[in-house]
């Protein structure tokens, strides 16, 4: 009946059961405090039915926040092991130590990087465009909360079973049958099925938003930058995340149907699986890193105040990276044994991306150069990504040559290399972009000092967790051990690296500390006039926050930089001759349905409870069904009721 | 005007620390020994050290002109020094875009070539040019041990690698567990080890020292316990362990294989006088189709 | 709701489901290659040669040519708003998918019965991957006509139903085109000494 769930599945362990136990503790606090408060309407109401991109990407970056606070104290923990570890079994021993970072790295690319991605897609892409909306709306809330789906999946699997111990991408044979008999990496399989679907339906909407929504005018080369890059992105996803979904259903059905895709016998081919995961792997990276690219060419002109250089570079150097990064993934195995012909060529091809992100760095570099450059928070962030990324630029080159490679590849070498990239670069990127947009999405600014606080403890606490890791791996200490040779006399620099991470989570708890100071003094950090930052695109010529329906009049784009342009002539706030109704999607709460049926679906998959699976899909179609049933998904806002919110903001700015 | 004052002493300040940060450490990861990968004791190694530290300086061309620059623009054009020029139209300019992407593509070029030669000379499956008498070692990675055979000795070992001095090592790598990574750092070149497949490795220990071995792919629990001893000695060093190891009393055939591949990790490392003789192929074999286990037929790795 | 507003919707929903066909063809591009690199992992079970009948293949193949045939006649009376003829060649496209989908059926239970189930080898769990994940994209057209056929008997050809229609005529192309492949790759390819 309940296929292999038993009592078992229950956490026995201290450690485990201490997460677990705060976990739905956590959980049960929330739901209390939305019961005693009486919130539970105004949730249902105004977010979880919402098909407003602006709240489902609020959402997002909550989830994402959340599952950054998971996913740090799992890198909290793998230090401490690795701090213990040496000559000892350490604090959590090997098993746990493997789920914990197994998890750590899921958990930070597709439920922080891609949640912090995709939230800020949502609430700034229609606006850029000059759109009300997304291409899909209800679509959009469905990949939000399969998003979510994913991440509870995840985190169930802390207090019932297990989590996989096979490292972020579960290579088989490790993650076969034969050495994962639990449900361990299911639990990887179904999070990632599901969080992933959500990703290329998003895939889907955002390119048909980019490709049909723009405002009268703009042509492509007249988008902002921004758009390119997510526009590249998207792309990206559209093409690789169906390799995901084959590849994770292949290791699912020889873990279940008992097929021989990847297993060492009966003909399957473990090899083939490490070649589809990173033709999906490498392309997630330039996913992640695009998009941050966008958000640092938006700031630094602004915060320069002057044009972008280099625009039509940029944006070829966008269209060549997105090319690229699907002829480099064999640079992740060099080490499999191909011959010298193939190691060089995807050697040669990997360095080859150098050249336009080097391209992108000199002409942002040049965008201050005669600007007259503030340093606020975004641009203490885009100078440190500058720095670190060009560093983890380098350090890259180096691992792409073959030759190098033999000598750095699994190490820490390697580790240290992508969070330079991933913290350096999208992390960095995500959260000017966040500073940036705040006041846009919520009508007051976050607090300065604070988050230049946040900064330094990030900016130093990232060197000293991610430096020492360099030299670990040219002292030949591989990734992932939980234990080493007290001899070796590496323990300093794991505390070191522990150091530098726990100060990381101190500027987690700055940034926090800033959001609750913000919003409490949120009267003093009122953005009153729309454009807080004298900003270029379209998103700065509407109110603070902007009002639900983004444009009371769609703008009319005739070059770039529309606002920006705008303001040099002198016309902005001019309230149009007249107001028309304008129509928006109604709420619906089919999108959470789905999702929870989707999220049911998987769990019972990973504990073969068929029945359950069976009875999910049925609910899964005739959700679809429902939905496709119901012709009156748009409500009207009258052209009167447009006029007083419009006034009423004009007046505020006044 | 007080802050801006303020801000340029503490970037000048910042950039001293770095500098001499930066220094420190490099001198430091210089003349530290303990750093494999940078003092190699092998002939591949070495190669590979002068290829890192030749791309090393090579990539400085363009990391230090951005950092030069990134700095040099943040102060000068800082919004309070009203002295510096303000172009806020001026977007485009042919020739330094041209720079821009000519001068990287330039770099990576020569780097290219540089990698194309050194993907075939440092290719793990190159013997290597050298005339000295080859010596052949059938490596099997174990849950979670390392299996050393050594076919023209006679004699196998675990998790110890007693190997000769300036006689070129030809690796045969294969494994009976989950996909490892077979890599002595100060000898250069790590290769993955599969089952059912083989993988080739040739070295040479140039200095005699003994030299920490590892697997770098996770391969379960005891995979971080999973290292070995990589003792490089003279020729006739190594012929007096084989003989040494000879007069030991435990054989390894197929029975006692089959209780040292059960998974374990292992405090000692053990010696054989002599293994079953086609056990190697045997054991990639046995993830073979039935029909190719009677022939001792290899499968290569990778598109080999 | 405006005709112009409709027609927005269309055009947006159409380029839409071109792009989600996109994906869909990455995902059978995948299962297409990993089907490449099996297609000689047999283990010691069948290769493709000593199971495939040609002319039953060659039999489904015409059954689904016909239903992408008879679905197209369908799109074309509905250009001529004939509702009567619309419902009735849906209908056919659907019975022939559904004999389609019996055939396909009958042939896996066949090979299962004989011993030649997906767990045999690398190479039929690719086989049934391959042509199972096709099967599962004709069961769901199927059921989108089930969905599909009512709502035009009851509200005739408005442009929502058009809309619908359209759509339901890509994928069933789609999965033509898809199926042209399978029969090229897996059936020809895997008979032909090769």
């Amino acid at each position: 009946m309940l296929g292999r769930l038993s009592w078992d599945a229950l956490p026995s362990d201290l450690i485990t059961l201490g997460a677990a136990a705060g976990m739905v503790g956590g959980g049960l606090l929330i739901v209390a405090a939305l019961t005693y408060f009486k919130k539970w309407k105004w949730l249902w109401k105004n977010w979880i039915t919402s098909l407003d991109p602006k709240r489902i990407g609020v959402m997002y970056l909550l989830v994402a926040g959340i599952m950054l606070l998971r996913g740090g104290a799992d890198a909290l923990m793998m230090r401490l092991q690795q701090v213990t570890g040496a000559g000892a079994d350490g604090v959590l021993g090997a098993e746990m130590f493997q789920q914990v970072f197994s998890a750590h790295g899921t958990i930070m690319i597709f439920f922080v990087a891609m949640g912090l991605m995709f939230g800020l897609i949502n609430i700034i892409l229609p606006l850029q465009i000059g759109a009300r909306d997304v291409a899909f709306p209800f679509l959009n809330s469905v990949s939000f909360w399969l998003f979510v789906a994913g991440a509870v999946l995840i985190n169930a699997s802390l207090v019932i079973g297990e989590f996989s111990a096979a490292g972020w991408l579960a290579y088989p044979p490790l993650s076969g049958l034969e050495y994962s008999p639990g449900v361990g990496v299911d639990y990887w399989i179904w999070s990632l099925q599901i969080a992933g679907m959500g990703s290329l339906l998003s895939g889907i909407n955002f390119t048909a938003t980019i490709l049909k929504l723009r405002a009268k005018g703009m042509s492509l080369m007249k988008m902002p930058i921004f758009v390119h890059s997510v526009l590249g992105s998207m792309l990206l996803v559209a093409f690789a995340f169906p390799i995901l979904t084959a590849t994770l259903l292949l290791l699912s059905l020889d873990r279940t149907l008992g097929m021989h895709f990847f297993t060492s016998d009966f003909g399957g081919n473990p090899m083939m699986y490490v070649n589809l995961i990173w033709a999906w792997g490498h392309p997630e990276v330039y996913i992640l890193i695009l998009p941050a690219f966008g958000i640092f060419s938006e700031l630094v002109a602004t915060f320069s105040r002057k044009k972008l250089f280099g625009y039509t570079s940029m944006v070829w150097a966008l269209g060549a990276i997105s090319l690229l990064s699907f002829t480099v993934w064999l640079h992740h195995f060099f080490t499999m044994g191909a011959g010298a012909n193939v190691n060089a060529f995807f050697g040669i091809m990997t360095m080859i991306i150098a050249i336009p992100t080097g391209v992108k760095i000199f002409n942002w570099l040049f965008t201050m150069y005669r600007g007259r450059v503030r340093l606020t928070v975004p641009m203490l962030w885009f100078i440190a990504f500058v720095l670190t990324f060009t560093i983890g630029g380098m350090t890259g080159v180096l691992l792409s040559i073959p030759g190098v490679n033999f000598q750095t590849h699994n190490t820490l070498f390697v580790v240290a290399h992508f969070h330079n990239m991933i913290i350096g670069g999208v992390v960095f990127g995500y959260f000017a972009g966040l500073t940036y947009w705040f006041p846009k999405i919520f009508g007051f600014k976050l607090h300065e000092r604070l988050g230049k606080a946040a900064f330094w403890c990030w900016i130093i606490g990232y060197l000293l967790a991610f430096m020492p890791l360099y030299v670990l791996g040219l002292m030949g200490a591989a990734r992932r051990m939980d234990s080493y040779d007290a001899s070796l006399g590496w323990q300093w620099l794991f505390m070191v690296a522990a150091a530098g991470a726990a100060l990381i989570m101190v500027g987690v708890a700055f940034q926090i500390l800033q959001l609750i100071v913000s919003i409490r003094q949120r009267k003093k950090l009122r953005d009153t006039t729309g454009d807080p930052w004298d900003g270029r695109t379209l998103e700065w010529s509407v109110p603070s926050p902007a009002p639900v329906y983004n444009f009371a009049t769609l703008p009319v784009i005739s070059e770039r930089d529309p606002f920006w342009e705008a303001k040099q002539h002198g016309d902005t706030r001019q309230a149009p001759a007249y107001y028309q109704d304008i129509h928006m999607p109604k709420n619906t709460g089919l999108g959470i349905v789905i999702a929870s049926i989707a999220l049911v679906f998987g769990f019972a998959v990973i504990w073969h409870i068929w029945w359950l699976a069976i009875l999910a899909v049925i609910g899964i179609i005739a959700c679809i069904m429902v939905r496709a049933n119901d012709e009156e998904t748009e409500y009207v806002i009258p052209a009167a009721e447009v006029a007083r919110i419009e006034e009423q903001a004009r007046e505020g700015a006044a | 005007m007080r802050s801006r004052h303020s801000l340029s002493t503490f970037l000048k300040w910042l950039l001293v620390a770095c500098a001499v940060l930066v220094s420190a450490g490099f001198v430091w990861l210089i003349g530290n020994s303990d750093i494999a990968v940078l003092n190699p004791a092998g002939e591949v190694a070495s190669q590979q050290r002068d290829l890192l530290v030749f791309a090393f300086w090579l990539s400085m061309l363009v990391v230090i002109p951005v950092f030069a620059l990134t700095l040099f623009v943040t102060v000068r054009y800082r919004e309070g020094n009203k002295k510096a020029a303000y172009r806020p139209d001026w977007s485009h300019s042919r020739i330094l875009e041209t720079i821009w992407w000519g001068v990287p593509a330039i770099i990576i070029i020569v780097l290219g070539v540089v990698t194309w030669r050194t993907s075939h000379t440092l290719d793990p499956y190159k013997p290597l040019a050298d005339n000295s008498q080859a010596i052949e070692i059938q490596v099997i990675a174990l849950e979670w041990k390392w299996l050393f055979l050594y076919p023209e000795y006679d004699v196998a070992s675990v998790n110890l690698l007693p190997v000769p001095t300036n006689r070129p090592l030809n690796f045969s790598i294969t494994s009976d567990a989950p996909m490892n990574s077979f890599w002595i750092p100060k000898l250069g070149s790590q290769i993955y080890a599969m089952k059912g497949m083989q993988t080739k490795l040739h070295l040479r220990a140039d200095t005699p020292g003994s030299y920490r071995g590892l697997s770098t792919n996770i391969s379960g629990e005891g995979f971080a316990r999973m290292g070995f001893e990589a003792k490089a000695m003279s020729n006739d060093d190594f012929l007096d362990w084989v003989r040494t190891t000879k007069e030991t009393d435990s054989y390894l055939d197929s029975k006692s294989y089959k209780e040292l591949a059960k998974p374990s990790t292992l405090d000692k490392p053990i010696l054989f006088n002599g293994f079953k003789p086609t056990l190697f192929n045997d054991t990639i074999a046995s993830w073979m189709p039935p029909s190719h286990s009677k022939s001792t037929s290899k499968q290569e790795g990778g598109a080999h | 709701m405006s005709v112009i507003r409709q027609s927005e919707h269309t055009e947006k929903a159409t380029f839409g489901f071109w792009l989600y066909l996109m994906t869909d063809c990455v995902l059978f591009a995948s299962l297409f290659a990993v089907f490449a690199v099996m297609r000689n992992s047999v283990w010691d079970g069948p290769a493709g040669v000593d199971i495939f009948s040609l002319p039953y293949v060659w039999l489904l193949t015409m059954v689904l040519l016909l239903s992408s045939f008879t679905c197209g006649l369908a799109l074309i009376a509905a250009r001529s708003n004939n509702v009567r003829k619309t419902l009735w060649l849906l209908g056919l496209t659907g019975a022939l998918g559904l004999v389609f989908l019996g055939l396909e059926a009958y042939e896996f239970a066949k090979l299962i019965h004989e011993g030649y189930g997906w767990q045999r080898s690398g190479f039929l769990s690719a086989f049934f991957t391959l042509v199972g994940m096709h099967g599962l994209h004709i069961s769901a057209g199927l059921i989108w006509l089930t969905y599909l056929m009512p709502k035009i008997r009851r509200k005739g050809l408005i442009s929502i139903n058009r809309k619908r229609l359209l759509m339901f005529s890509m994928f069933w192309h789609f999965l033509d085109v898809i199926w042209i492949f399978i029969f090229t790759i897996v059936y020809l390819m895997g008979v032909s000494p090769l």
